[in-house]
């Protein structure tokens, strides 16, 4: 089978479908985890920032970031993570935040602004109370690398520096793609039982080569990294999200998203100065230092969001949870698979729905055992 | 809407060409435009087919070292503005040129220690408590292993075989902070003859590192350990008796 998409998803879909017998292909444009997945802040999300509004993206975001922890460790800064309240509005948020995180499993702990402070010094001291979490930091890039670590030492093919020019259709049955090796120009089809879409925001372009729609809306957000280390925890505004809401801490950076519009073109976003402004006006509000450290980097990256163009205009609304399509069912088109949406916390997740689609499809029967597997380090990514 | 229209004079190889080529691009720039937005925009609007590594975007991944005007750079966070006359970009040096502007990691991560841990103790806002139930806050290393100390490297340029200050300094972080590494074994690695003694002590490593690894520094504390090492077990065997000293005096 050919998976089409060499991101966090692709990646774990690849080491999903491998430990379950089948002859994986991948294929990726570019460098490994170059599109979305690598460009995010590194939350590792706990899911309470979804705990209130999208109940099913929190649960996910908990299950996999606890089992995330547990196949890959040494990935992550668990430093664990705030949600601070700032306002009586974000007070009046605290019930509601608090009943859903117990809902949905996520462990809290209210800290009184002194404590938080003790924990964290850097807090805008007007803080009226602060909720500790499991978030943490990963490796945008190194953690998902893992997962094509893995998949390599177990025998997948994950090629990149391919293009993809089309999908192989015929009487309603795709077959492969005709793929373009950017190393040698050639030109040349991969056959497969199989093809899977994982391209996230351009999941609808490469549909498009299969001749199906997939709703998605390229949801951009703008981010901002800063030098110095204002934080050791995750700092999270607690309010129904919003831009500028958080400062996750990493390496020797701290990085404040983010932001979110709309575009066609997943290839052509931009970075809107007023959007780096507003990661500096409203991450000050977190970690007033935020105003004063050194600029290092702002850029966008464009999420992978499920809905029409009709839906709603900014993409705050549209859920973060992903959605695998059989476009046999969908749209009559054969062997032709599209997995979307989500988040890179959600990765193995969503690989492992995908995975169940796809081996109903090829007839396999071994079940997920991404659960268990410890990964490989991201070196091994590399290795010959 | 832009400020300013630049030259960017890029290096392109592909497999089976006879040579290396530079292809002059004119790209738009704005106040902050940086290479690596530069060559994205030429990817997408005149050659689609002009290979480069990217990921993070914010100097944390390591894929978009590259040379500009000669000297070793993070594509991402290094603006065109910084650059006078026309940007000319090169792929790192000292490691195979797979196409274009990427070079392949696979020789350089080969020479790095194992194991290879990339989380280390956090040494930021020392007087902050961590919370109940965690001992230490912990923070990824310094080392994003973007090779850019690698091409800066006089000696790697003439030696294949040396390890090269990346994989020493990692070495050094690792006797520093052990994590569960085996000290004794990382000195004797660094001890070898492709090891810590290779350095020149040009310190061209420290100038390139996007990431304030200070791997010359790190090498020159290698080699103190090693001394101090050698010395201690000179200091272990037995004095000989004055007897036999002044007999063989």
């Amino acid at each position: 089978m050919l998976i089409v998409g060499g991101g966090g998803t692709g990646g774990a879909l690849a080491h999903d479908l491998t430990l379950r017998g089948a002859r994986v292909v991948l294929v990726e444009r570019g460098e490994f985890t170059s599109g979305t997945t690598g460009r995010h802040h590194g939350l590792l999300h706990s899911g309470a920032r979804y705990a209130v509004n999208d109940k099913e993206s929190a649960l996910e975001c908990i299950e996999e970031n606890t089992l995330l922890r547990r196949i890959a460790p040494g990935s992550f800064e668990e430093n664990d993570g705030l949600f601070v309240g700032l306002t009586d509005e974000d007070m009046a948020y605290l019930p509601a935040f608090l009943e859903g995180c117990e809902d949905t499993g996520i462990p809290t702990q209210v800290l009184q602004p002194d404590e938080a402070l003790r924990l964290e010094p850097m807090l805008n001291p007007v803080l009226k109370v602060a909720v500790r979490v499991p978030d943490a930091t990963m490796d945008a890039m190194r953690m998902p690398l893992r997962f094509f670590a893995t998949a390599k030492a177990n025998g997948a093919d994950l090629l990149n520096w391919v293009d993809v020019i089309d999908i192989d259709l015929a009487g309603g049955v795709v077959s492969g793609a005709t793929v373009r090796d950017q190393v040698t120009g050639r030109q040349t089809h991969i056959g497969a039982d199989l093809v899977v879409n994982a391209t996230g925001p351009w999941s609808e372009q490469v549909a498009r080569m299969a001749g199906v729609d997939v709703p998605i809306r390229p949801s951009p957000g703008v981010m901002l990294a800063v030098r110095g280390r204002l934080c050791n925890m995750v700092v999270n505004r607690l309010h129904a999200s919003g831009d500028g809401d958080i400062v996750v801490p990493q390496r020797a950076l701290s990085i404040v998203g983010t932001s979110s519009w709309v575009v066609e073109d997943p290839d052509d976003l931009g970075v809107p100065a007023d959007h780096v402004q507003r990661m500096i006006d409203e991450g000050s509000m977190l970690v007033p230092a935020v105003r004063e450290a050194p600029f290092r980097s702002a850029w966008s990256a464009a999420r992978p969001l499920i809905g029409s163009r009709d839906d709603a205009d900014s993409g705050r609304e549209l859920s973060r949870t992903f959605k695998t399509i059989d476009h046999a069912v969908d749209d009559g088109v054969e062997g032709f698979v599209t997995i979307t949406g989500g988040k890179g916390t959600t990765l193995r997740g969503m690989a492992e729905v995908c995975a169940d689609v796809v081996s109903r499809k090829l007839g396999l029967d071994m079940p997920c055992a991404t659960r268990e597997t410890v990964l490989l380090p991201h070196t091994a990514a590399y290795a010959a | 809407m832009s400020d300013a229209v630049r030259t960017l004079r890029v290096h392109r190889f592909k497999r089976g060409d006879d040579a290396p080529r530079v292809e002059e691009h004119l790209v738009p720039a704005h106040e902050g435009t940086t290479v690596l937005e530069a060559l994205r925009w030429i990817q997408l609007q005149e050659d689609p087919t002009l290979g480069l590594r990217h990921s993070c975007f914010h100097a944390s991944c390591g894929t978009c070292g590259v040379r500009v005007n000669g000297r070793e750079r993070l594509a991402c966070v290094t603006r065109l503005s910084d650059v006078e006359g026309a940007v000319i970009v090169d792929p790192i040096a000292n490691l195979p040129v797979l196409h274009d502007l990427v070079v392949d990691m696979a020789a350089f991560v080969a020479r790095f220690p194992q194991p290879h841990p990339i989380v280390r103790e956090s040494e930021f806002l020392p007087e902050s408590s961590p919370a109940d139930g965690i001992d230490d806050h912990e923070r990824y290393e310094d080392c994003i292993e973007c090779g850019l100390c690698l091409s800066a490297c006089p000696v790697a340029a003439t030696d294949d075989t040396y390890v090269g200050p990346a994989a020493l300094a990692y070495a050094q972080r690792m006797i520093e902070e052990s994590r569960g590494g085996d000290r004794e074994a990382l000195l004797h690695w660094a001890d070898q003859d492709a090891g810590a003694w290779r350095c020149h002590a040009a310190f061209e490593c420290t100038e390139a590192c996007p990431s304030d690894v200070r791997p010359a520094q790190r090498i020159m504390a290698l080699r103190r350990e090693l001394r101090g090492r050698r010395t201690d077990h000179d200091r272990a065997v037995p004095d000989r008796p004055a007897t036999v000293t002044g007999a063989s005096a």
